[in-house]
């Protein structure tokens, strides 16, 4: 028989692999400038390691290059085995892997040297956003060819979130990309003023709710039930919460612009629509304890399950903090605070990166035709830091966050503010290096994964790794 | 925004709105065919991947009931609060509106508490404990960032506690650089005096600050001074604080005192802007500034 008889797991490896690369990068990036934020000096005066040069780089890193690959593994893994069909195509699926690789080099070097559209998470220079698009558009044509030729009915619920995904970010990766250059490294947006900024958080926002959202809540919707053996709680709770999900976030972009020259109306539909945002987004948690529910004892020898409970409570955490941040008192002590870093890493650790480290741990073995991982002992570690680096981390955020929101709003009896920026700074920096602490033990925890997954790979059969497609069972 | 925009965002947010309400109802009552699992459980009996399966739960009431409730809550905001269009809302909120109001109620207070600290000259201000206070917070908030926390200037910003003042020294001078800003053009005269001649007249001006230099090259630099910079720094070199030319014989230098930066400075001319704070502290505010700065630099005399 032909080759149309496996699956393509070789684009399933590649981006695996380099979803841990990527994650160590992106996360030292990280943890160092986070110490530059302790010690100014960190950088030696060298303009590319300089915070404002590097902080898009881990941005970029931790989101497109570690979340990016993670997603690209899961999905191709998840449409080929749940449409009982090899990927669409081959050579597109090769070209998204390398594509998305030069995409990532490309913003290592461009990055540090100083050249970006100045867009928050849209930093990337025009040609580099252009070769973003070419690879997103086959990877759309790569998914949903798989799903077309799908030899199963119904399309299963973790492809309707990675469908939703992928569509949605071409649209907002091209339209915010709209620029007029200038040359090869710079260019010019074709929007102005308030109208750029709403197309800047139009797309922002909607990357956090279909990148690092929608995108993860269909790696959820495969691995949970798959690791837990147990079957999705509730259908109707999926079909619910996927529309609302993905209707109401495209409104929520404003809450980012509140008290700016943003008019106030869409200001206020941007909050309202966030405030409703809440349980569409707890839709998705509820799903995925729920189905757990009946493998609980399982939790206590399968720190795989571990690692994707957590990563739940961590998604319900966010999405209640988004909400409730959203609404414009609220917004006014917290906006331009450490809150808000606190709070997107509350979703890229304990969210994002743990769903993804969980996947990954259950599917390397699968995709080296291995039972498991080299060490339980070592996933065991690796859960225990990745939990608390990021409770440690979400805590100083919150503590600084608050305080730096209270201490620029108190006013002394005679009308002048009380606490001088500096101040401000002083007392933040415990806070600052109690974040750092967090970071490294997080990142530590990345090692342990490379080394044990490097141990995996050596205990496989090195050939013949071929996985047949499976006949559809018939219900 | 037209009578279309207004209606085009009140229709749109109302439907879709409607619209999310009636998925959560419909979807609640729709029947889904279903069959019974081994473990008695109600399954849609779609399977996929060998062993991937669904459940037919409902929808938990508390989950519905918390979506309803913020649908309820942001219908009940946008009857209160301008988000529908061009409809105000009925409390009539603005955030412009509401800056105002805080500023105006700030400022009410203000000059309730201190209206008479106001009304005292500069020169008693200096000495008044409450209003140094709070010139040395204002001071901190709006000056610092430049002039530094110590006041003690940076290389383009003049140091304050000393007693050098580049536009004078009194009160309503010191108020009005303060209020009114300053702006201070040295023009270059790099082509004027040649290479050789800026460095001539960089070591005159070195020893008009009492430096020992080489005589021959100060004398030939004191002709270029004579023609190119008496004008505005004086015959003997004392400035001028109404034009804003520094006294060159104190030995006091915001751009640095170094022959190189002497050199850079009448080579390539130099362009200093004190930004007015009338807009931003307003007259009662740039006064106690004014009070706390002369205090330092008097302080600084003892």
């Amino acid at each position: 028989m032909s080759q149309t008889t496996t699956y393509n797991d070789k684009v399933v490896r590649q981006f695996a692999l380099m979803t841990v690369i990527w994650g160590i990068v992106g996360m030292v990036v990280g943890v160092f400038i986070a110490a530059q934020l302790i010690w100014p000096g960190l950088g030696w005066e060298i303009p590319w390691l300089s915070y404002g040069r590097l902080r898009p780089l881990h941005t970029n890193a931790v989101i497109f290059a570690f979340g990016g690959s993670a997603l690209f593994a899961t999905s191709y893994y998840c449409v080929q085995r749940t449409s009982h069909v090899r990927l669409f195509s081959d050579k597109l699926a090769a070209f998204t892997f390398w594509g998305w690789q030069a995409v990532i080099v490309g913003a290592a070097i461009s990055l540090p040297l100083g050249f970006t559209m100045g867009k928050e998470y849209a930093e990337l220079i025009w040609p580099l956003a252009v070769l973003v698009a070419l690879v997103w558009v086959a990877y759309a044509i790569v998914f949903f060819g798989t799903i077309v030729k799908r030899r199963v009915k119904h399309i299963y619920v973790a492809n309707w979130f990675f469908g939703a995904f992928i569509l949605t970010v071409a649209v907002l990766h091209i339209v915010n990309n709209l620029a007029i250059p200038t040359g090869w490294l710079h260019s010019y947006p074709i929007y102005a003023g308030a109208v750029d900024a709403m197309v800047q958080w139009w797309y922002g926002h909607n990357a956090v709710g279909f990148f690092l959202t929608a995108g993860f809540l269909g790696m959820m919707y495969y691995f949970v039930p798959k690791q837990a053996g147990r079957p999705i709680y509730s259908y109707r709770l999926s079909i619910v919460h996927f529309w609302s999900l993905i209707a109401i976030y495209m409104w929520a972009g404003p809450h980012h612009l509140h008290y700016t020259a943003v008019p106030d109306w869409v200001q206020t539909l941007g909050m309202l629509f966030s405030v409703m945002l809440l349980a569409p987004s707890w839709g998705g948690m509820i799903n995925g304890i729920m189905t757990l529910s009946g493998a609980w004892h399982k939790l206590r020898t399968d720190p795989i399950l571990r690692f994707m409970i957590v990563a739940l409570s961590f998604y319900g955490i966010a999405t209640f903090e988004g909400p409730m941040m959203s609404i414009k008192t609220v917004n006014a002590l917290s906006h331009y605070t450490d809150w808000t870093i606190g709070h997107v890493h509350a979703g890229a650790l304990g969210w994002v990166a743990m769903i993804s480290i969980g996947a990954i741990y259950s599917l390397w073995p699968r995709l080296l035709g291995l039972d498991g991982m080299y060490s339980t002992r070592l996933i065991e570690w690796h859960f225990w830091v990745s939990t608390i680096g990021t409770v440690l981390y979400i805590v100083a955020m919150w503590i600084a966050g608050v305080m730096q929101g209270l201490m620029w709003r108190t006013f002394n009896e005679d009308g002048t503010l009380t606490y001088t920026f500096i101040e401000v700074l002083q007392f933040t920096e415990p806070y600052y290096i109690l974040r750092l602490i967090g970071g490294i033990v997080f990142t530590a925890g990345m090692f342990f994964m490379v080394y044990n997954m490097y141990k995996t790979w050596q205990m496989a059969a090195k050939e013949d790794l071929d996985v047949s497609v499976s006949e559809p069972a018939h219900a | 925004m037209s009578a279309f925009w207004h209606w085009f965002v009140v229709i749109i947010t109302l439907g879709f709105t409607v619209a999310m309400v009636w998925l959560f109802i419909a979807t609640g009552r729709a029947r889904v065919p279903t069959g019974t699992n081994e473990e008695g459980e109600e399954t849609t009996g779609h399977v996929w991947d060998d062993d991937l399966r669904e459940l037919n739960n409902p929808m938990p009431r508390w989950w519905l009931w918390l979506f309803y409730g913020t649908v309820i809550f942001s219908l009940i905001y946008l009857v209160l609060y301008p988000g529908l269009g061009n409809y105000p809302g009925v409390l009539g909120w603005t955030s412009e509106g509401q800056y105002q109001e805080e500023r105006e109620r700030a400022s009410a207070e203000f000059e309730e508490r201190f209206g008479e600290l106001l009304e005292l000259p500069v020169e008693e201000l200096v000495e008044h404990p409450d209003a140094l206070r709070m010139g040395r917070n204002i001071y901190a908030h709006n000056c610092s960032t430049c002039h530094g926390p110590d006041a003690r200037g940076a290389p383009g910003y003049p140091n304050l506690t000393d007693d050098h003042w580049i536009w004078g020294g009194e009160p309503d001078q010191v108020f009005t650089s303060i209020h009114d800003g300053r702006h201070a053009i040295m023009p270059p005269f790099g082509d004027a005096l040649g290479e050789q001649g800026v460095t001539r007249t960089a070591v005159y001006v070195q020893q008009l600050a009492g430096q020992s230099v080489d005589r021959s090259m100060a004398e030939a630099g004191r002709r270029h001074y004579e023609q190119q910079c008496a004008a505005c720094h004086g015959a003997d070199g004392t400035g001028n604080v109404f034009l804003g030319a520094p006294d060159l014989t104190r030995g006091v230098y915001i751009y640095g005192g170094s022959l190189d930066e002497l050199r850079h400075t009448i080579r390539d001319g130099r362009e200093g802007i004190m930004p007015a704070q009338s807009g931003l502290l307003g007259e009662g505010r740039s006064k106690l500034v004014t009070a706390y700065v002369l205090s330092l630099s008097r302080n600084g005399d003892e």
